[in-house]
């Protein structure tokens, strides 16, 4: 098996004393698209959350490439390094969101270009060509000039996924991607992060596409109030689910 | 920049500073480089320390502080060149610097304001129709007494029912606030008393009916008197007051010198000529002055004044006239200018500095942030002016005029504007700031680049509404001594007794010089808008989808 980019062990998380998070262990392999399904509400969001920062967890650990972040009762067991860990996690974590987020006032063009300048202080020339180049992997080219508001929910959502790759991201994780798009939108933004895998980058996906899922990820984890349940390779999973949890919810979808 | 100088003849009002117009040309000199945004912004970073460079020598000008709306005779715009301050107490002022070998220079004061802003050194003494009164002997020296006079009734013509001051008990009867004129009064019972801030507005009253009588000092009842066909003087004289020239208790030695040179304008005759052209001469002066003699001076200064108040004139004359105000006009408009748009720059600056504080400071700094702008917005601007200006003096503050305006205006509005922008920073979503986050970046280049660009369109709208009404507040700095547009358009009404005419000229100015900015901001509201955006990029092509 490939390398293990992406350990988690004993992650607990709760919101005003309600447990989201119950003791999630999961382990993800290097330049492989993992979709993380299970019903709403089962701490898929929240755990994905976690793995950029977004979210500050109670108890357990994480480990990231080299970066490690620990917590113990809600305190950090390297407090004086939380921050910086945090920080450079976020370095190597990029986040494709439900809402897209563009940035309302950039046009997808600086959307994409400005923030390795800001953040990374690459060079001006360079960020621009790269910007262009992904603008081009993701179809949008001639959009570039143009504001979020002027594109549709899937050319938002591309130029999204293209600005988190501008800053190099080691692992993208993807948080209900599809969701807030027609249907019709869909397919364009699968593709793109069906195109992307094989391409080095660790993608983790939360999403509702089932078909996508089977078809494209290289493992399936089912997560249900707040554990993993099951994980595995997508045509076991969907031929022959272990779990009774499991098989109830993937009869809603197939 | 051409501002900063005086033009010979015209007021040099920018900085409350006027020369005196007497005969002394030789006192002009350029104000205090208080003007220009530049040199506003400079002025702030030196904090104002030109004030003190004082007490050199012996040339350094003689500076006396007064207040020109005060009004005829003391010290008044002069009707034919409203540039030029004339009046008794301009001579007087002259000929004691004259004979102390200083220039005299004239710095306009509100009357209220006198004597704090003698302790504060924005002058070194008081000529302005000053009561030597027992309350303010304790807090300032006074020299001996260059005027006496006493109390007159004044009421309409055809008004049979006052002849005195006995008769009016239960009439309504305007004064003086502060003055002797107001204690007898008091004193009386059955007696409305009404106290105004200036003469020019009391005698109106009594012209339109609102008082059935004022009284007021002789010398000012003569002046508003005389040129008012419909008023008349009744009664006897009532009471006694001297007025002094009033110096700092701990300027002694000054003291002593304008005592002397009183002295010898008193011998040589010279202050009685002064108060003869003038036409205020009266027995009583002479029982002081012992000095009986026969008068042989015309009232030439009093005549004068008459005639250039009672010249009738046609239409064009008062076009001619409205346009010769607006040289006067103009400059107040500018120091008003000058004043807001600094004010606001700042307000705007330290406003954004509160909003983010407030929002994303450590809880301590939040709290004290949170306290600062609750206390700004829950007091008066003119008490955070009074204090700024006469209060901050005791902490061995001393600011300048110009600049204690800009200040007080700023800390104002910036409360107004943190709240602004507080509005419009919490109304981006949360999620920008988590996709800024993502990214990488920190919480300061979040705000930076994604927060605030996207609060300061929402908060355009809210802002120049607050600039407009900056604009207008800034006419409260007048209290510190700061001449703008109202305080020149007051000066210029009571000297021409047009509250009217030149009231709606103001108005015209206040209004031209906020419209480019409501215009400008209409502007950028637009620059900012999606519809402007698709414009740039030709055409918009909103869900392009399938």
């Amino acid at each position: 098996m490939a390398e293990r980019i992406i350990e988690i062990s004993g992650l607990k998380k709760s919101f005003h004393g309600h447990p989201v998070l119950r003791g999630i262990d999961l382990m993800v392999a290097s330049s492989q698209l993992t979709a993380l399904i299970g019903s709403s509400g089962c701490g898929k969001s929240t755990l994905l959350r976690c793995l950029n920062g977004l979210e500050v967890f109670d108890e357990g650990r994480i480990r990231v490439g080299s970066l490690c972040l620990e917590m113990h009762h809600g305190q950090a067991r390297t407090a004086h390094d939380h921050r910086r860990i945090t920080h450079e996690l976020r370095g190597m974590v990029g986040m494709v969101f439900q809402s897209f987020n563009l940035f309302p006032h950039m046009t997808t063009f600086d959307n994409i270009a400005r923030p390795p300048v800001i953040v990374r202080r690459v060079p001006q020339e360079l960020a621009r060509d790269e910007a262009m180049r992904l603008l081009e992997k993701v179809g949008l080219r001639e959009k570039a000039g143009h504001y979020p508001d002027q594109l549709s929910g899937g050319q938002q959502q591309r130029a999204a996924i293209a600005r988190a790759l501008a800053m190099k991201p080691k692992v993208l994780l993807y948080d209900e991607p599809t969701s807030a798009l027609d249907p019709g939108l869909v397919d364009e933004v699968l593709e793109v992060m069906k195109e992307l895998d094989g391409e080095g980058i660790t993608q983790v996906v939360v999403t509702h596409e089932m078909r996508f899922a089977r078809d494209v990820a290289d493992k399936i984890v089912f997560m249900s109030d707040g554990l993993v349940v099951e994980e595995g390779d997508p045509a076991n999973i969907f031929s022959d689910p272990a779990d009774p949890r499991t098989r109830q919810f993937l009869r809603r979808f197939l | 920049m051409s501002a900063s100088q005086p033009i010979a003849g015209a007021p040099a009002a920018q900085d409350g500073r006027m020369p005196s117009g007497g005969a002394n040309p030789t006192c002009r000199r350029a104000p205090k480089p208080c003007h220009g945004i530049a040199r506003g912004i400079l002025l702030f970073l030196v904090a104002g320390c030109s004030f003190h460079a004082r007490a050199g020598a012996q040339t350094t000008p003689l500076r006396w502080g007064g207040d020109a709306e005060g009004g005829a005779p003391y010290q008044f715009q002069d009707p034919r060149d409203p540039g030029r301050i004339i009046g008794f107490e301009v001579e007087i002022a002259d000929a004691v610097a004259r004979i102390l070998g200083r220039p005299a220079e004239f710095v306009q004061n509100q009357w209220d304001g006198l004597v704090p802003g003698l302790e504060r050194g924005n002058y070194d003494m008081i000529i302005s129709g000053l009561e030597i009164t027992p309350d303010r002997a304790e807090v300032i020296a006074f020299s001996r007494p260059y005027y006496i006079t006493f109390e007159q009734v004044a009421v309409r013509k055809g008004n049979e029912s006052i002849r005195s001051l006995e008769d009016c008990t239960g009439k309504t009867v305007g004064t003086l606030k502060g003055s002797l004129a107001q204690r007898i009064l008091e004193a009386r019972p059955g007696i409305d008393v009404r106290s105004y801030d200036g003469q020019v507005n009391a005698y109106e009253d009594l012209m339109n009916g609102r008082l059935d009588a004022v009284l007021m000092d002789h010398i000012i009842a003569l002046y508003n008197v005389a040129p008012q066909p419909g008023l008349k003087m009744v009664g006897r004289p009532e009471g006694r007051l001297e007025y002094g020239i009033g110096i700092r208790k701990e300027d002694t030695r000054l003291l002593a010198e304008v005592n002397r040179a009183l002295g010898e304008m008193i011998s040589s005759g010279e202050l009685r000529s002064i108060l003869e052209r003038w036409g205020i001469w009266t027995e009583l002066c002479g029982d002081y002055f012992l000095d009986h003699s026969p008068g042989n001076q015309r009232p030439v200064a009093f005549e004068d004044y008459l005639a250039a108040r009672q010249a009738s004139r046609s239409v064009w004359d008062r076009i001619r006239q409205y346009a010769s105000y607006l040289p006067l006009l103009g400059k107040g408009a500018v120091v008003t200018l000058e004043l807001s748009a600094l004010a606001m720059v700042l307000a705007v600056c330290l406003g954004l500095l509160l909003a983010l504080t407030r929002l994303h400071a450590p809880a301590a700094l939040r709290l004290l942030c949170g306290a600062y702008i609750e206390l700004i917005r829950g007091t008066p601007l003119l008490i955070q002016l009074f204090l700024i200006f006469y209060g901050l003096p005791h902490a061995g503050i001393r600011l300048s005029p110009m600049l204690a305006a800009i200040l007080g205006l700023a800390l104002n509005y910036s409360a107004y504007e943190a709240e602004n922008y507080r509005a419009g920073i919490q109304s981006i979503p949360r999620t920008q700031m988590e996709a800024a986050l993502a990214l990488g970046m920190t919480r300061i280049q979040a705000l930076r680049y994604v927060i605030v660009p996207q609060a300061v369109r929402l908060v355009i709208p809210p802002m120049t509404n607050d600039f407009i009404a900056l604009l207008k507040d800034s006419s409260l700095v007048s209290v510190i001594t700061m001449v703008e547009l109202t305080k020149s358009y007051s000066q210029l009404a009571s000297i021409h007794y047009d509250y009217l005419g030149i009231g709606l000229l103001a108005a015209a100015m206040y209004f031209l010089i906020g419209l480019p900015f409501v215009r400008l901001a209409r502007q950028a509201e637009r620059y900012f808008s999606p519809e402007h955006r698709a414009f740039l990029v030709g055409g918009k092509q909103r869900q392009a989808g399938e």
